[in-house]
């Protein structure tokens, strides 16, 4: 939870465009000090170009941006010294060793040498990279990639921590390991921005989230506050065999009533209630008899479905 | 207002000597490839200076003085070197950090701007090619090569040409798009190597060629450290030296407009 209600960045109507293309279509934010801050949607929805302007690496076509109360089109170095960024890509530096990327970077932000090597240890530490102090980074996995580059952005002690989809493509493991770091960096007190398209990362991590969609924001909350907000406190998930698109939107107008909303998926129905155990008892009476049923805890994913009719992440087939 | 200048020269200097630190960093394991850069003058200075000029003899240049073909060569082959040394380093190795190996998309998340990008590399640049400079000085010094105390100018000399083709160097980098880009690049060199008056005097060209030569940035820095190790210093020398720091300049100024405008979208 926010510690003080210092105001880090401030976004307001805040637009990108590429050509024709806007990818960043009007949007409101403020980042307070203290807080873990998430930008939730699908790929191309606009976080991280929404990220890359605060970053001061991308320059906003219109609309107002504050970082640090400074304005990025005109003091991005000076913004860029109090950032600390994770990018998609991790962006290490290939030809250096996982040791010479930390302090090779210390350098980037003027940190004196005896200084950078202290603190290079220090981080290799809180990442548990310290053994491979001297590899070369091609020499790490995904995961070790990854927490070098967390290690990297918090050289300069940065004020905001920036991470932009920090454990996509990683497996389970890695991925855990990832979100232990990022925890312990919020107990720290460590003020952290990050984009996901992951609803478990979300919720696990973020204090405060906005949900972009297609350039927009089109929800903003606390993961509790977004789920009370757009759905109801319980989903039933329905299959019906080898049931597929059309038939179980055909079934799904079959169960009006047995719960607050029906929304029909390509291969389940999910039915928003506010208890289970009626609908259950609703689907009985009606003796419909699905093969398989789900009881669960309404989850962000569910928020995202709501406000968009998709699901978050479409499954690749 | 000047203390202002001052820190923001002062953050430029620690910020381009923080990537010239990445680069010595980088390519400290890899001391054996800049020796080899070294090698290949020398070996021009033996086939050229020494083998063909056994052929030749003296030649009479175009003021009615004479000198021995080696030592006419020779700063030719200097001042080759130390393109040869800089471009290298700013067009083929910025190139692969650039496109290849993505190193400054990481650099544009620090205070680093992309004029201290070019300023850096312009830096790392010049101690490759000075390298190269200082030790074919020498041994040219050793071979009795350098004829009077103007010849000692020949080092500063150089570094105008080092400056010229960083910039030309780093602009080629940022505009290069694939490798194959550099065949272009290579043939370019070569055919300055053979006609910037490496071999020749210029006034031996039929007419017609003489304009192109002019342009060539290689001859006005052939030009320079000729007249000065042959002891021979001319006004004509301030326009060689201005013409070779206005394509540094120019040369920078482009490859950080690419640079922001590639990396900064």
């Amino acid at each position: 939870m926010p510690i003080h209600n210092e105001i880090l960045a401030r976004a307001v109507d805040l637009r990108k465009s590429y050509g024709e293309h806007e990818a960043v279509r009007g949007v409101d934010f403020e980042i307070l000090r203290g807080e873990a801050f998430g930008f939730l949607g699908a790929n191309g929805a606009g976080k991280s170009t929404t990220m890359r302007m605060i970053g001061c690496v991308s320059q906003p076509t219109s609309g107002s941006l504050e970082v640090f109360g400074r304005d990025p089109r005109t003091e991005g170095a000076a913004i860029r010294a109090r950032l600390g960024v994770v990018p998609q890509d991790n962006t290490l530096d290939g030809m250096l060793t996982v040791f010479e990327n930390l302090v090779v970077y210390a350098g980037y932000f003027g940190i004196k040498k005896k200084d950078a090597r202290e603190k290079a240890a220090e981080l290799l530490d809180f990442v548990q990279l310290t053994p491979r102090a001297k590899d070369q980074v091609s020499e790490l996995s995904g995961g070790m990639q990854r927490r070098l580059a967390i290690a990297r952005s918090l050289i300069n002690d940065p004020d905001l921590v920036i991470l932009d989809e920090p454990t996509t493509g990683l497996d389970p493991q890695a991925r855990h390991l990832v979100w232990e770091r990022l925890f312990q960096l919020k107990q720290r007190g460590v003020s952290i921005l990050l984009t996901t398209h992951y609803m478990d990362e979300a919720e696990q991590l973020c204090d405060r989230l906005v949900v972009m969609d297609e350039g927009r924001i089109i929800a903003a909350g606390s993961p509790r506050e977004l789920i009370d907000t757009h759905v109801t406190k319980e989903v039933v998930e329905l299959r019906f065999g080898p049931a597929h698109t059309t038939e179980l939107a055909e079934l799904s107008l079959t169960l009006t009533g047995v719960g607050a909303q029906i929304e029909s998926l390509p291969d389940k129905i999910l039915v928003y209630t506010d208890d289970a155990d009626d609908t259950n008892a609703a689907l009985d009476a009606r003796d419909i008899r699905p093969t398989s049923m789900l009881a669960r805890r309404a989850t962000l994913e569910d928020v995202f479905l709501r406000l968009t009719g998709r699901a978050l992440v479409e499954d690749e087939t | 207002m000047s203390v202002i200048a001052y820190s923001a020269a002062r953050a430029t200097l620690r910020s381009s000597g923080a990537l010239l630190n990445r680069n010595w960093i980088a390519m400290r394991r890899a001391w054996v490839l800049i020796v080899s850069g070294a090698v290949e003058s020398l070996l021009f200075l033996f086939a050229f200076g020494f083998g063909v000029g056994s052929l030749v003899g003296d030649l009479t240049l175009p003021d009615g003085s004479t000198v021995s073909y080696t030592a006419y060569v020779a700063p030719a082959i200097l001042a080759n070197a130390a393109m040869m040394g800089v471009l290298a380093e700013t067009s083929i190795n910025v190139f692969a950090k650039f496109k290849w190996m993505k190193v400054y998309d990481g650099i544009l998340n620090t205070p680093l701007r992309p004029w201290d990008v070019a300023l850096g590399e312009v830096w790392w640049a010049l101690i490759r090619g000075g390298t190269y400079i200082g030790a074919f000085v020498v041994i040219m010094g050793l071979f009795g090569l350098l004829d009077s105390w103007w010849s000692l100018l020949a080092v500063p000399a150089c570094v105008f040409i080092a400056l010229a083709f960083a910039g030309i160097g780093l602009t080629l980098a940022t505009l290069f798009r694939e490798w194959t880009d550099f065949d272009w690049m290579n043939a370019v060199v070569f055919a300055m190597f053979l006609f910037g008056g490496t071999f020749t005097p210029v006034e031996a060209y039929p007419a017609f060629v003489q304009p192109v030569v002019y342009v060539m940035p290689l001859y006005h820095g052939i030009e320079l450290v000729r007249g000065l190790s042959l002891g021979q210093p001319s006004p004509w020398m301030l326009l060689h030296i201005a013409y070779l720091l206005a394509l540094c300049v120019v040369g920078m100024w482009v490859a950080q407009k690419r640079l922001s405008k590639a990396l900064y979208k």
